[in-house]
C-alpha cells in the first residue's frame, strides 16, 4: 500500500528584528513538505537551512527538557521541539513567547527574566550553617518520600510557557509567576531550608506574588512538564493567609490589642 | 573596543563551569561566566541516569569503595586513563555528592524493608537496611561492580544544575549570557582571556583574566545525529587549537550510547537498562547473554554498541525506513517504575515516537554520544602547554575516561573536576606567576582579527555556502569515523575533511548580512571549527591502528599495548597548515596501580607488553606483604600509587560510610 500524499504545511511566522532599522513586524510565510515524525524543531532549521538563514529562534536540547523553545503555536505557549506537526492542522502560525524581551523573531530573553525572578525570590537553600560540617561525612537522610516530592516540583525547566499563559502577568509585570510560585512551593516542601512562613510571606505574600493570581490557571494548561500548579498555588494561598494573619495577631499583640483579630 | 578585567573567566555554564565560578569565588576571586544559552538550559541539563559516586548505601551497593570505583573506571577507560586523576577523582565524587545535596538535589533515598528488582530478566527482592533509610540510594549502570549510580529519577542532570545554578545565584557569580568565546588571547605561551561575541548584539567584546577556563563540553554535532544538545559542537575545544599552543588529547575517542531512539537520536538513559530493561532483536530475541554472558546488556557502552552493530550485521535487526534498529524493552520493569523512575524516557517515547514504553518496545540505535577527547591538561585541569588555560568538564582530557567513559561518571566528573580546578586555579590566582602581562594594544590586536574575520563572512560574495560544507562534514564523520572503522574509510574520511577545511576558508554568509543577532553567521563561523576538530577525530583515529575502547578498527581488532598504550596529542601550530600535527605521550605501565588486562567483559583481544606481568608481580608483592602485616586498604593504595599529595588539601580527607563510621569528634574512621 503506497504511503498517503505528504501535507503541504503553511508556516506563518510572526518576525521582527529589533536590531534592523526599519524593520518592522510582519508575517512571513512558508511552505514545507511534511515528513513523518517532523516536529517544530525540524520545520523551522529546514526553514533556516533552505529558506531565510536569518530566522531567529532557540533549540538547545531538542528533547523537550532545557526549556529554551517555548514559542506560541496556533497561539498556544508549548515547547517547539516537542511537538509534532502531525498533531497540527496544515496552516501552523508560529509567534515568540509574549511579555519577554525580544531577541528577534522568534528568539525572546527569557533567560534574564527568570534570573530576575530566581534572585527576587532567592531559590536556594537557605542554610542556617552556610557550610556544611564536613563532606567527608554520611549525608542527612531524608524521607524517601519528601525526596521524591520535591524532585516533583525541581522538574520545571523555566520554559515561560506559564508566564506567556499567564493573564494576571499581562496587567501587573511584578507578578512572579506560576514558576515563581512553584519555586516557593518547592523550598517550602525542603526541610534544609530553614526559612518560615513569615519568610515567603516577605516574598509572596502580596499582590506580586500569591494573592495576586486572578486564578485563570492558564498556566497549569499549558506547563510542558505538567507540573500541579493549581493545586501549589492554592496551597501557598492558604499558608499565606494563615500566616498573614498569624504575623498580624503578632503585631496586635506586641501593640497589646489581644482581644481580637483585626478586621481585613 | 570594550575590554573587561576579571580575575578568573569561564567559557561555559553548564555543570563544570558553574562549580568552577563558584569555587573560586569562594576563595575569594571575581569571576566572570560566559555562556551560550542561559546556564539552566546547557547540556548537563539532559544527563539523564545518575551520578556515580561509591557511597554504599543501598543493598546492591553496599561494600563499595574508591578502590572498586577506581578499577571499574581503569577497565572501562580500557587503560586509557590517567590512573592518578581516576584516583582523585573516585576519592572526590562521594564528596561532590554530599555537597550537592547541601546545595538542595533531591537525590532519590534508600527505603528500608523488602522491594522487588529486576535483574537479568527476572523479579528479585531486595532488602534495605534499617540504617540506611532515607541516605541517598543508586541504582546498576553498565561496567560496574556494585550499584553506584545516584539519582534523582531519571532526571539527575537537571536537579544538578538546577542547584549548582541556584548556588550561583546565591555567591552572585556573574553570568553574561549569549556571550560567545571566538578565540583565546595569549602572548609568550600565556592564556590572557578570550575575545566573545555577543549574540544579541553582535559586540564583540574583550574579557581578559589571570586564568581563563573552557568548560564547554563535548563535539557530538560534527556527527549527523548525536544525543548532543545542538550547541555541543567542539567550538571551546576549537579555540583553544587555534592558538597553535594549547594541545587536544585523544580526539579519535569518541563514545557511542547504546539506546538512543530511532531516527532523531534523543538519548534514553542506561538506567532503562540498569533498571531491568534488555535488548530484543528483530525475533524479540533477547541476544545480549550470546556476547556477553555476564555483564549482558550492562557490559560497558562501547562494547554494548558493537555488539549491537554486530547483531544488525548479522541480519537480526529491525528494518525501518531510517535503517536497521534493534528494541529496548522495559516494559518488564511495569508502569509504575516507569512512572516514577523513568518518566523522561516515558515523555521521550510519547513526545517523539507516540508510543507508550510501558506498553510497547523503543526502536534503539548507537548514536554518538561522549567525547571523550578534549583540551589536554595537567591533574590541575592547566593545559600541559598554554599557562593560564585551564579546561574541565567534557570539554577537557585530563584524562579520566581514557578510550571509553562509564555511563555515570560524566557528570560526576564535572563537578568533581569543578571542585579541584576551582582549588588550582586559585593557587595559582593568589601567586605572582598570576599578573597580567598584555597591554591593551595586543589585545587590540586579537579583537581586531575576529572583528575582520566577520566582516570577510559577511563581505564575501559567491563563496560556499556554511550549511553544505557542514553537512558534508556531519555524513563522513557517520559513515566513515564511527563505531567500526577501517583503514581505507578514515583516509578517504580525512582526505574529504581536508578538502572541506580548505573551502572553509571561503564561506559566504548569505542574504542574513546583519552584525547583530544572526544564525546565519553563527553557522558560518563555527561550521570553520566545527570541521577541523572533525579532522582532529578523524586523523587521530586514522593513525592509531589498534582497537582501544571506543576506537574500534576492523583492520586492527587488537588492543596493542605495546605500540598504542598512549595519548594521542593534536596541535594546530601554524593556521596554513592543512591537517593537524599529531605526538603521542607514553603512558607508563610501571607507574601504574593496575596494570593492562581484560576488562571482564568484550573480546579478550589483545598484544600484550610485558611490563604489564612485571608490574602485575610487583604489585602484588606489595600487596601481599602489606597484607601480612595487616595493613588496610588506604595503606596498601598509598604504597601502590601516591596520589594523594596531588589532591587539594581540602578535599584529601576519607569519605565516611556505613560500614567505614568516623569518630564522633574527627573526620577519621
Amino acid at each position: 500500500m503506497s504511503e498517503p500524499k505528504p501535507r503541504k504545511l503553511k508556516i506563518n511566522i510572526l518576525r521582527y528584528d529589533p536590531h534592523v532599522v526599519g524593520d518592522e513586524p510582519h508575517i512571513d510565510t512558508f511552505e514545507i513538505e511534511e515528513a513523518p515524525g517532523m516536529t517544530l524543531f525540524i520545520v523551522l532549521n529546514d526553514i533556516r537551512e533552505h529558506h531565510d538563514a536569518s530566522l531567529k529562534f532557540d533549540f538547545v536540547c531538542r528533547a523537550g527538557i532545557c526549556g529554551s523553545c517555548g514559542m506560541l503555536i496556533n497561539g498556544k505557549p508549548g515547547l517547539a521541539c516537542s511537538t509534532l506537526t502531525s498533531k497540527l492542522p496544515e496552516e501552523i502560525n508560529l509567534a515568540p513567547l509574549p511579555f519577554f524581551e525580544l531577541i528577534g523573531d522568534l528568539s525572546v530573553y527569557n533567560g534574564k527574566w527568570m534570573r530576575g525572578m530566581n534572585e527576587r525570590l532567592e531559590t536556594w537553600i537557605h542554610h542556617k550553617e552556610k557550610e556544611l560540617r564536613s563532606i567527608n561525612r554520611i549525608e542527612e537522610p531524608m524521607d524517601p518520600d519528601l525526596a521524591e516530592e520535591i524532585y516533583e516540583l525541581d522538574r520545571c525547566i523555566e520554559c515561560g510557557c506559564c508566564v506567556a499563559g499567564c493573564g494576571t502577568i499581562q496587567m501587573n509585570e511584578n507578578f512572579v509567576g506560576a514558576v515563581g510560585l512553584n519555586k516557593i512551593a518547592r523550598y517550602k516542601l525542603d526541610p534544609r531550608d530553614e526559612r518560615t512562613d513569615a519568610d515567603y510571606y516577605e516574598l509572596i505574600g502580596d499582590e506580586n506574588g500569591v494573592f495576586g493570581c486572578m486564578t485563570l490557571l492558564g498556566c497549569e494548561d499549558v506547563c510542558p512538564k505538567k507540573l500541579p500548579l493549581q493545586s501549589k498555588i492554592a496551597y501557598l494561598r492558604r499558608q499565606m493567609v494563615k500566616t498573614g494573619l498569624n504575623e498580624n495577631v503578632t503585631k496586635c499583640n506586641c501593640l497589646q490589642h489581644e482581644e481580637k483579630m483585626p478586621e481585613h | 573596543m570594550r575590554i573587561i578585567y576579571t580575575d578568573v573567566l569561564v567559557v561555559g555554564g553548564g555543570l563544570a563551569g558553574l562549580r568552577v565560578a563558584t569555587g573560586v569565588q569562594e576563595r575569594g576571586h571575581r569571576v566572570i561566566v560566559l555562556t551560550l544559552v542561559p546556564p539552566k538550559r546547557s547540556h548537563s541539563a539532559a544527563a539523564q541516569g545518575g551520578m556515580q559516586a561509591s557511597l554504599g548505601n543501598c543493598a546492591m551497593g553496599w561494600g563499595d569503595n574508591e578502590d572498586i570505583h577506581f578499577e571499574d573506571t581503569v577497565k572501562g577507560s580500557d587503560w586509557g586513563a590517567d590512573q592518578q586523576v581516576v584516583r582523585m577523582f573516585v576519592n572526590t565524587a562521594p564528596k561532590a555528592i554530599r555537597e550537592l545535596t547541601h546545595y538542595g538535589v533531591p537525590w532519590n533515598r534508600v527505603r528500608k524493608g523488602k522491594h522487588t528488582a529486576i535483574i537479568n530478566a527476572e523479579k528479585v527482592e531486595i532488602e534495605e537496611r534499617e540504617e540506611a533509610h532515607g541516605l541517598i540510594t543508586a541504582r546498576d549502570f553498565g561496567g560496574t561492580k556494585k550499584w553506584r549510580t545516584c539519582y534523582t529519577s531519571d532526571g539527575t542532570g537537571h536537579s544538578m544544575l538546577y542547584a549548582m545554578d541556584n548556588k550561583a545565584h546565591e555567591n552572585d557569580v556573574k553570568i553574561h549570557e549569549r556571550m560567545e568565546a571566538m578565540s583565546v588571547i595569549h602572548r609568550h605561551g600565556r592564556c590572557y582571556g578570550v575575545v566573545a561575541r555577543n549574540l544579541m548584539t553582535g559586540e564583540i567584546v574583550a574579557y581578559i583574566a589571570k586564568a581563563t577556563t573552557i568548560a564547554t563540553g563535548g563535539y557530538g554535532r560534527i556527527y549527523e545525529v548525536s544525543t548532543n544538545a545542538i550547541i555541543c559542537q567542539g567550538t571551546g575545544q576549537a579555540i583553544a587549537l587555534e592558538t597553535g599552543i594549547a594541545t587536544l588529547g585523544n580526539m579519535e575517542a569518541v563514545q557511542f550510547h547504546p539506546t538512543a531512539i530511532v531516527p532523531v537520536g534523543i538519548l534514553t538513559t542506561e538506567g532503562c537498562r540498569g533498571d531491568g530493561g534488555i535488548l530484543r532483536d528483530v525475533d524479540g530475541y533477547r541476544f545480549m547473554p550470546d556476547y556477553e554472558p555476564e555483564k549482558k546488556e550492562l557490559a560497558s557502552r562501547d562494547v554494548v554498541s558493537r555488539r549491537m552493530i554486530e547483531h544488525i550485521r548479522k541480519g537480526k535487526g529491525v528494518p525501518s525506513r531510517y535503517g536497521d534498529h534493534l528494541w529496548l524493552d522495559i516494559t518488564i520493569l511495569g508502569r509504575e517504575h516507569i512512572e516514577k523512575n523513568l518518566r523522561e524516557v516515558k515523555d521521550i517515547c510519547e513526545n517523539f515516537l507516540g508510543i507508550d514504553p510501558a506498553e510497547e518496545w523503543i526502536p534503539v540505535r548507537p548514536t554518538q554520544h561522549y567525547s571523550m577527547g578534549g583540551i589536554r591538561t595537567k591533574y590541575t585541569g592547566e593545559s600541559q602547554t598554554l599557562k593560564g588555560l585551564y579546561a574541565c568538564g567534557e570539554a577537557a582530557c585530563w584524562d579520566l575516561h581514557g578510550f571509553n567513559r562509564l555511563g555515570g561518571n560524566s557528570v560526576s566528573e564535572t563537578v568533581v573536576s569543578g571542585m579541584l580546578v576551582a582549588e588550582y586555579i586559585s593557587d595559582f590566582c593568589d601567586s605572582p606567576q598570576s599578573h597580567i602581562g598584555i597591554s591593551t594594544g595586543a589585545i587590540e590586536d586579537f579583537v581586531r582579527i575576529e572583528e575582520e574575520k566577520i566582516r570577510r563572512l559577511l563581505n564575501n560574495d559567491g563563496g560556499e555556502d556554511a550549511y553544505v560544507l557542514r553537512r558534508a562534514m556531519e555524513k563522513i564523520m557517520m559513515e566513515k569515523v564511527g563505531i567500526f572503522r577501517n583503514g581505507r574509510d578514515l583516509q578517504d574520511a580525512v582526505e574529504q575533511l581536508e578538502q572541506l577545511h580548505i573551502r572553509s576558508k571561503n564561506i559566504s554568509v548569505f542574504r542574513s548580512k546583519s552584525y547583530a543577532a544572526n544564525p546565519a553567521l553563527v553557522v558560518a563561523y563555527r561550521t570553520q571549527k566545527m570541521i577541523k576538530i572533525a579532522l582532529t577525530v578523524a586523523y587521530g583515529a586514522l593513525l592509531r591502528t589498534e582497537s582501544r575502547g571506543a576506537h574500534a578498527r576492523e583492520d586492527y581488532p587488537m588492543r596493542d599495548d605495546i605500540n598504542w598504550l598512549k595519548r594521542t596529542i593534536t596541535s594546530w601550530p601554524d593556521p596554513e597548515q592543512t591537517l593537524p600535527t599529531v605526538t603521542y605521550e607514553p603512558i607508563d605501565i610501571l607507574e601504574m596501580e593496575l596494570p593492562p588486562g581484560w576488562r571482564g567483559y568484550g573480546k579478550r583481544n589483545i598484544i600484550e607488553n610485558p611490563d604489564s606481568m612485571i608490574q602485575q608481580a610487583k604489585i602484588d608483592a606489595i600487596r601481599n606483604e602489606l597484607l601480612a602485616r595487616g595493613a588496610d586498604r588506604f595503606a596498601i593504595q598509598k604504597a601502590l600509587m601516591p596520589y594523594e599529595h596531588l589532591l587539594p588539601e581540602k578535599y584529601r580527607g576519607r569519605n565516611e560510610r556505613l560500614y567505614e563510621r568516623f569518630d564522633d569528634e574527627k573526620d577519621e574512621v
